[in-house]
């Protein structure tokens, strides 16, 4: 057996090194930082240690708690909502016998369209007073809420608007679905199971871990949702760009305030960077949560599966 | 493997407490150095348009022939956020200009931009005789004045003659809602077609900072805290807004409102004929000459609360502001920049006259060259009134109006009803938020 030398201790260091590298720099030292600015006061230009204030500062801040609230409304509701309409529409398509690549193109291409330009799209379609939704509605003498403008409905018109882009889990489970073994399918049917009964005990198990991965891809992406709401309320509250007028985020009654546009606000806007810094750490703490969570789902399956 | 995080660790720890971007810079150098040595200086500001840019360069121009060694690099579009990345990346322009003021108490107090009062003093330049005296609470924070007023906005009433038939402009809150339910012009199952004037704090201009100044509101004490819940101007304010509101309808004001085009094109509202009276900062003249030339208005000075009449003819003040950006290179020939487009009666008269804002020196407003007319003239006077005000430079200032305003729309939709409570509430906030960024 060679000598242990301190060339060959290193080696291996050496090798890991790109990685070591780059998670010191993108992951150790910008978490370090962000715990340290937590026990600060900082404008962005200037430190001045405070202790537990930020903290402190977070736990009577009722807007951030309002926004801990929508956010877990949207994970709540608009993420099953997305999983369960893209399996629909996924399921429906797979079935097609004519036109298929139609309709598939059809639901794929919101998702393509840029954020923004869907929300701005969305905001002017259902504008109570000129947009094209009200004006169809009205020949049969519905009147439609004001969506973006009625904190009762504004959650529900962003729900709408991420169904709408449903195309990029729609591919996914179409691909999942069309994977199932057909003769699954066949035997069933020969054992007299009818449609529903195929779906629970033979498609629904099949594609579960696509499923798992659009929950768990869901539920992160909706932690840092922030682009939608931020347009939406913009342009829905008139806000314009001019000195004077402010905006004010999460418009109307802080109804779609989502958590990362309140630690934005705080850092980038309100330049209380020390106390955004507590914010990051508490979405960072309930993301890993939940990523904790839906990690042991998976293995759970993984074992069942083996 | 411990060891090596430890390592990081620490490396990171101690970029963290190095990286506090840039230096205070000394100020002004004792004397004015090599001054004839030729010199490129950065100028960053955020004018975008045709018109705004030729002015522009017509009054830099001016400066060229005054500092024939000085050579300005003019950046446009330039907005706060690429200020403050220039700065903390240590890269600054030499001058930079700002739309906004509701930054200036973070310029000032984190040293954003220098303080230019030694340079003041040395070049023995006395703000009081040259401006007026309100543009001090917007250039200035904690007794740093770290910017200067280059032009300046002010707020009227504008009115459409041919709307309001023959009606003169009110001058009190009570005329305007008595004018407004006049000039209303309603269908048959109530759907707005012209309002008289639209009350909402949501509408274009309408925000506070501007609807306060009919009622002589303050926004905060002395200590910073604010002094909403306490001072009944914003009570009186929000009563009458929601009165008003309610005479139209929520929901039809509302919607009304969301028909409206956008503000900065020839789609205004108050351009297309679809309000009689509006308030609009003075750069409406400009937007309807090149717009909609044919439209028959007239501007008049805001009206004020009935019990304040002797306040008449006072407005809202703001404007643009420059200065000279921490870690500056050229100090002195910014400082030379600086001091002409704020001070220089010829470069004010210039651009005042092509984009028609304000010119922001009393001496620029009495030039024979200002061009005038009547309507231009009603801001003008407001400008010089005594009695106008500005939102005095606060840390928090963004954060104090959202809160406010927030309340205001909650309130005007009969989604919150106990006024007291609710204002109760925004001083609770404000003052919280002021003890986090400023420590009071």
């Amino acid at each position: 057996m060679a000598a242990i030398t301190l060339g060959n201790r290193l080696r291996p260091l050496a090798y890991l090194s790109p990685w070591l590298i780059g998670f010191a720099l993108f992951f150790v030292y910008p978490l370090i930082s962000t715990v340290y600015f937590s026990f600060q006061r900082y404008d962005l230009f200037t430190l001045e240690p405070v202790g537990l204030l930020n903290y402190r500062y977070f736990l009577q801040d009722e807007a951030a708690w309002t926004s801990i609230r929508n956010t877990l409304w949207l994970v709540v509701v608009m993420v099953p909502l997305r999983v369960v309409f893209g399996l629909g529409v996924a399921q429906l398509i797979t079935r097609l016998k004519a036109g298929a690549g139609i309709f598939r193109t059809i639901f794929y291409l919101p998702s393509l369209v840029p954020l923004v330009a869907g929300t701005l799209g969305f905001v002017y379609l259902l504008n109570p007073a000129t947009g094209p939704v009200q004006a169809i509605l009205g020949t049969i003498g519905v009147r439609s809420p004001d969506w973006f403008g009625d904190p009762a409905w504004s959650k529900w018109g962003l729900t709408m608007l991420a169904l709408w882009s449903v195309g990029d889990l729609m591919v996914i489970f179409m691909a999942a679905l069309l994977d199932v073994p057909k003769q699954l399918y066949e035997a069933a049917a020969l054992d007299g199971a009818t449609g529903w009964r195929q779906f629970v005990h033979i498609t629904l198990p099949v594609i579960r871990p696509v499923l798992m991965f659009a929950a768990v891809t869901g539920v992160i992406q909706t932690l840092q949702y922030f682009t939608q709401a931020m347009v939406a309320a913009r342009v829905a509250s008139g806000a314009t760009d001019s000195a004077g007028s402010v905006f004010v985020p999460g418009y109307p009654d802080q109804s779609t305030l989502t958590f990362p546009e309140w630690l934005f606000h705080q850092g980038f806007r309100d330049f209380a960077m020390g106390y955004a810094c507590v914010l990051a750490l508490v979405l960072f703490a309930v993301s890993m949560v939940f990523t904790l969570i839906l990690l042991r789902q998976f293995r759970g399956f993984g074992e069942e599966d083996a | 493997m411990k060891r090596l995080l430890a390592i990081s660790a620490v490396a990171g720890l101690a970029l963290v407490t190095g990286c506090t971007a840039g230096t205070e810079s000394p100020g002004p150098a004792p004397t004015s150095a090599t001054a004839d040595d030729p010199v490129t200086i950065e100028f960053w500001h955020g004018f975008t348009a045709d018109s705004e840019l030729k002015a522009f360069e017509d009054t830099l121009a001016g400066f060229k022939q005054k500092f024939p060694w000085i050579t300005v690099k003019a950046t446009k579009a330039i907005q706060d956020d690429q200020i403050l990345q220039a700065v903390r990346g240590g890269n600054p322009p030499d001058v930079a200009l700002s739309f906004t003021t509701d930054s200036v108490a973070q310029f000032c107090k984190a040293g954003i931009f220098q303080d230019l009062n030694p340079y003041l003093t040395a070049g023995k330049i006395d703000p009081a005789a040259l401006f007026p005296k309100v543009i001090a609470e917007y250039t200035q924070y904690e007794g740093k004045r770290c910017v200067m007023p280059m032009l300046a906005d002010t707020y009227g009433l504008y009115y459409n003659k041919k709307l309001m038939k023959g009606q003169q402009p009110p001058k009190t809150l009570s005329e305007l809602a008595d004018l407004t339910k006049k000039l209303t012009v309603r269908d048959a199952d109530g759907t707005i077609k012209v309002a008289g004037f639209v009350p909402s704090s949501q509408m274009y201009e309408n925000a506070p900072i501007h609807t306060g100044v009919m009622v002589g509101a303050t926004w905060t004490n002395p200590d910073g805290t604010s002094a909403i819940g306490s001072d009944p101007a914003w009570k009186s304010l929000m009563k009458w807004q929601k009165d008003l509101t309610d005479w139209f309808g929520y929901d039809k004001l509302e919607k009304f409102r969301k028909s409206f085009g956008d503000e900065w094109s020839a789609d205004n509202p108050f351009q297309k004929g679809k309000v009689a009276m509006a308030i609009d900062g003075e750069w409406r003249n400009a937007m309807i000459a090149a717009d909609t030339p044919d439209l028959d208005y007239g501007t008049a000075p805001l009206p004020v609360a009935d019990d304040q009449a002797a306040r008449y003819g006072a407005g809202f003040i703001a404007g643009t502001v420059i200065g000279i950006p921490r870690g500056a290179k050229h100090q002195e020939a910014a400082w030379e920049l600086v001091k002409y487009l704020t001070t220089d009666t010829d470069a004010l008269v210039t651009l005042s006259n092509a984009i028609r804002n304000v010119p922001s020196t009393l001496p620029a407003l009495r030039s024979p060259d200002l061009k005038k007319d009547p309507n231009f003239q009603t801001f003008l006077d407001v400008f010089a009134n005594p009695n106008s005000s500005t939102l005095p430079a606060h840390i928090n200032s963004v954060f104090n109006q959202q809160t406010l305003q927030e309340a205001q729309i909650a309130w005007e939709s009969g989604r919150k009803t106990d006024l007291d409570a609710l204002l109760a509430d925004v001083d609770k906030k404000i003052n919280e938020k002021l003890k986090l960024t400023a420590g009071g």
